[in-house]
């Protein structure tokens, strides 16, 4: 009796479902939290009946490591996760598979990003943005502005108050700071970069760790992704959040790892993904992300942001994957040789700044105006140049790879050294036109 | 002493080539498919010692060095200053409540991954709960929880219970009669104490601060928790895991630990080397308790309660963020819910069953194989006996996403009957965990023997028993005490191992509940379900502590004062 109701269960099942094949287990390794894949996970067993999703929660870093060991006997169907970068270093070591989604409807760019790679490897089902959130507790408790856009967060009253997660350890946060780059040209986008640095709370090692100070009020302000503050306000936090002006909107992506073992799954699982049920399931409280189904915005509910309608969404920066790509690792180092281990030498410093303009704002000093602009220019300057960054010298020297090249090390101590006789003249500078405007 | 003792015996000759087999399978084999990168030149891949050179000639890596010795000095200082007070009240007094003093001192060891600093913000950090009513009061703040400081106290809450379960191990286990004999002498309170047990309970006071201070240095989530970038274990951490793949520093940082940890071990052995710790008479049940004045026990519990309350904050901060609604930037939650422990509830149980078994099994295998090092190393000749201690206690200082990359690494193409991979089974899992936690039961195993006299094994072999008879009649039953404290260490610190464990899990269904709350604490509305999983893990530690502790105490007293 209960075998017989199970075939005729299974046989429905067949039957609503035209690609029998499809279902069974599913396994996607992933970088997307728990409140994403959860949701997720339920409405794609009910859509596709007798499918099962196997989640297997990895950092980005750590599930490309594990893709990369394993792949002798690969047990995984899908790579799910943010950070287009690391769907390039898939791609790039052979471990995605091509695939072409059939669902209709799914806009081709979302701001001015394409929403799927140009390679068929990966797609784009979710768009999303970077910007600054904060906690109104805070912020109201020590009577702070409100930023609008990146430039704000350099100013004096942030000084100690902005928290920000390394580019190194955080493919969000590398986007935002290489974004920041492009928008505003190597040499001014660092300027900007070291400039807010100069205000830091903290560096973290791990991007979440950025929305939970601001969440649990450690810190005023945050360098985040818009989900993790759209989430947060989900979860009940007395957060808010904006995009700046110069920011860009890259879609959330989702490949078909080489050799699954369930490649009708995996493609099962990329159609709900695009499919309207799908698209809605990421309206959800814990989950913010943005459709890349223009006619899924109907069902948001109000200031729910609208990259298809919001002219300044539009209008904001083409982001070059390849050129990003190629200086991913000089980045990452120089900020963390520069910003991330130099930071309470830079943060004297700033401060230094912060006092001596303060005071230049009360009684102007032309001769202490000057040396205020050359410690600034000390503060700002680079050890290389964006040509060489993008180099294949220097590129080699963090690829590993068989030449012999300079050593990562040496170049390290270089950066650093670099910066930090450079940020103790700014001070000394500083410190004297101080002196001179008082 | 006899012959005998100077030769291993074919048995221990076959004993120590099994766990030498062992341990270089699942320790030296995995570790060094990683390491060896350390040693190599970039490019040619030969031989090289200039990855070494440029480690002393980066800034960073030798600030990090000096910072992380620093932190690990100062943290053994603080550990000692909570632990002596509580080993020595409840086992030197009759103290009522000391079973659950000592299990609550236990407890802090149980940290479950992110919750416990992320509380300990919430209380004590900038703007954590005393900050803000200082703030609010006075118009000042306290920075507790600030850079190496903050460190240094969360290190030396967390870990101060090595000292305090060895020392009072030890302190359990002396001879009553030397006691007597100082008390003959005229000694008495304080100055008995020092010259006498102390002295005596020296095994397991060293056994728990050398494990305090490799810990700390090698300790990668605290620092990082807490934005300390620039110590040594993060800094390997940042490398190995992300810019630094292809790069041999992140190795090179894990050869320094190891050899920092292996070089600290040494020490340790070598100051308690030509001293003889041993007492021949057994069952006289530790020393003698005395009973507190009035006013004596006010000043101790005063000093009880309050340890026990800087040690317990991180818990009860946990405690609430488990049951709170929304706490942010203030200094009590805004409301309080049961709503964390339902949704746990449900998905929690086989997160449980997985954090029994892995755990249980890991201190199984970690006090057998830790107990026979000991004995091999205390009491036998078998050739190369101290190399499997140095290897077991190295294994302390890999840092633990070496260990995970390694076993994939190693174990990956190794398939089993059914096909699938010998590194996907959960077994992997347990093996990886008890490596990592086998010097914990070592040291309490070694300090156990330590404590024995020699003589006795000698007397019952004279009286004709095999080896392996004294071994079981006399040797386990007296080192019971060491083996269980060592079981408990293990099992307790396995059941919230995350690093090895997050590159090793491939299925949900295999998870144990420090990835379940490793994956909660990823998310804005997970943090008050990850603190209700915490909860649930520190409960179920709580309780095999308190029964194995209730254990030695009923072993104690049936072989104590009446017989």
């Amino acid at each position: 009796m209960l075998r017989s109701t199970l075939l005729v269960t299974t046989l429905l099942a067949v039957a609503a479902w035209p690609a029998a094949a499809q279902t069974g287990k599913v396994t996607v390794v992933t970088s997307f939290s728990k409140d994403v894949t959860d949701p997720l996970k339920r409405a794609f067993e009910k859509a596709v009946p007798g499918a099962t999703l196997e989640v297997q929660n990895r950092n980005t870093n750590a599930g490309v490591k594990f893709l990369e060991e394993t792949r002798s006997s690969n047990q995984v169907d899908l790579f799910w996760a943010s950070a287009p970068d690391a769907f390039e270093v898939l791609k790039s070591k052979s471990l995605l598979a091509a695939y072409k989604p059939k669902a209709r409807g799914v806009a081709e760019k979302v701001g001015s990003y394409p929403v799927n790679d140009r390679d068929g490897f990966y797609s784009g089902f979710a768009a999303s943005g970077y910007g600054i959130m904060w906690n109104e507790r805070y912020v109201r408790a020590n009577r702070l502005p409100t930023p609008k856009d990146w430039q704000d967060l350099a100013k004096a009253p942030y000084f100690d108050h902005v928290s920000i997660s390394q580019p190194s350890r955080s493919g969000t946060t590398h986007l935002t700071i290489e974004t920041i780059l492009q928008g505003e040209g190597w040499e001014k986008g660092w300027r900007t970069v070291k400039e807010i640095s100069g205000n830091l709370r903290h560096v973290t090692d791990r991007s979440f760790a950025v929305p939970d100070a601001v969440n649990s009020g450690q810190v005023g302000f945050g360098v985040v992704i818009d989900f993790f503050a759209f989430s947060s306000q989900g979860a009940g936090f007395p957060v808010k959040f904006v995009y700046p002006t110069v920011t860009t909107l890259v879609p959330a992506n989702v490949g078909i790892v080489a050799n699954a073992p369930n490649r009708a799954g995996a493609e099962a699982f990329i159609e709900f993904l695009l499919s309207p049920a799908g698209q809605e399931t990421l309206l959800e409280p814990t989950i913010r992300r943005l459709p890349v189904r223009p006619e899924t915005y109907a069902k948001a509910p109000a200031e729910y942001p609208n990259p298809f309608k919001d002219q300044r969404l539009q209008s904001l920066l083409t982001f070059d994957a390849l050129l990003s790509e190629r200086r991913t690792a000089p980045v990452d180092v120089l900020f963390d040789q520069l910003i991330t281990f130099q930071i309470d030498a830079l943060k004297a410093t700033t401060k230094a700044l912060h006092e001596a303009e303060a005071a230049l704002a009360k009684k102007d000093n032309a001769a202490a105006r000057k040396l205020v602009s050359e410690a600034r220019d000390l503060v700002a300057a680079m050890p290389i140049t964006d040509a060489q960054a993008a180099s294949p010298e220097i590129r080699a020297a963090f690829a590993g790879g068989r030449e012999k090249t300079a050593r990562q090390a040496e170049l390290e101590q270089q950066w650093a050294s670099f910066a930090k006789e450079r940020y103790a003249q700014a001070k000394a500078k500083a410190e004297e036109a101080l002196k001179l405007a008082r | 002493m006899s012959a005998r003792w100077r030769t291993g015996s074919p048995g221990q000759l076959l004993l120590a080539a099994a766990l030498a087999s062992f341990l270089f399978l699942f320790l030296i084999l995995p570790v060094a498919t990683v390491v060896y990168v350390a040693f190599t030149e970039k490019g040619t891949g030969a031989f090289t010692l200039v990855n070494f050179a440029d480690f002393a000639r980066t800034d960073l890596f030798v600030r990090s060095f000096w910072n992380s010795l620093y932190v690990s000095a100062m943290t053994v200082v603080i550990a000692s200053a909570f632990a002596l007070p509580l080993a020595y009240l409840t086992t030197r007094f009759e103290f009522r409540g000391a079973v659950l003093v000592q299990t609550l001192g236990f407890l802090p060891l149980v940290m479950p991954p992110f919750v416990g600093a992320v509380a300990m913000q919430l209380l004590f950090g900038r703007n954590g709960s005393l900050n803000l009513v200082l703030d609010d009061l006075f118009g000042f703040k306290i920075g507790i929880m600030e850079g190496l400081n903050g460190v240094i106290l969360l290190q030396a809450i967390h870990y101060f219970p090595f000292i305090l379960v060895n020392l009072s191990t030890s302190l359990r286990s002396i001879d009553r009669s030397m006691e007597e004999a100082g008390q003959n002498l005229g000694a008495h309170g304080l100055r008995l104490f020092r010259r006498i047990a102390l002295p005596l309970a020296m095994p397991g006071y060293i056994a728990g601060a050398s494990l305090v201070f490799v810990k700390v240095f090698d300790d990668l989530a605290t620092p990082l928790l807490l934005n300390v970038k620039e110590m040594l274990a993060p800094q390997a951490y940042l490398r190995i895991t992300s810019i630094g793949l292809a790069d041999p520093m992140g190795y090179v940082i894990s050869v320094v630990l190891i050899a920092v940890s292996v070089l600290t071990m040494w020490l340790a052995a070598r100051s308690m080397k030509g001293r003889d710790y041993a007492t021949a008479q057994r069952g006289g049940g530790g020393l003698a308790k005395r009973t507190l004045g009035p006013r004596e026990a006010a000043i101790a519990y005063a000093i009880v309660i309050l340890i026990l309350l800087i040690v317990l904050a991180p818990h009860v901060g946990l405690l609430m963020l488990s049951f709170a609604t929304v706490w942010s930037f203030s200094p009590l939650p805004d409301g309080y819910t049961l709503a964390h422990y339902t949704r746990v509830l449900g998905e929690s149980s086989i997160y449980i069953k997985n954090t029994l078994l892995y755990a249980t099994l890991a201190g199984l295998i970690d006090v057998v194989v830790g107990g026979i090092i000991a004995y091999l190393v205390l009491r036998t000749r078998v050739p190369g006996r101290q190399v499997l201690d140095w290897a077991a206690t190295a294994a302390l200082a890999v840092p633990g996403v070496v260990v995970g990359i390694g076993y994939l690494r190693t174990f990956y193409d190794v398939k089993l009957p059914d096909g699938s991979s010998l590194a996907s089974a959960w077994i992997v899992i347990v093996l990886a965990v008890a490596i990592r936690r086998l010097p914990y039961a070592l040291r309490s195993a070694y300090a156990a023997l330590q404590q024995i006299s020699i003589a006795l094994e000698e007397a019952a072999e004279n009286l004709g028993a095999t080896k392996t008879r004294t071994v079981r009649r006399i040797v386990i039953p007296l080192m019971t005490g060491g083996l269980l404290a060592g079981f408990v260490t293990s099992f307790a610190t396995a059941s919230v191992e995350l690093s090895a464990v997050l590159m090793l899990v491939q299925t949900n269904a295999d998870a144990p509940l420090a990835y379940g709350l490793y994956v909660f604490m990823q998310t804005p509305a997970g943090r008050g379900a990850g603190a209700a999983l915490g909860v649930i893990a520190v409960l179920i530690v709580a309780i095999g502590t308190w029964l194995s502790q209730r254990a030695v105490d009923r072993s104690q007293r049936a072989h104590g004062l009446d017989l």
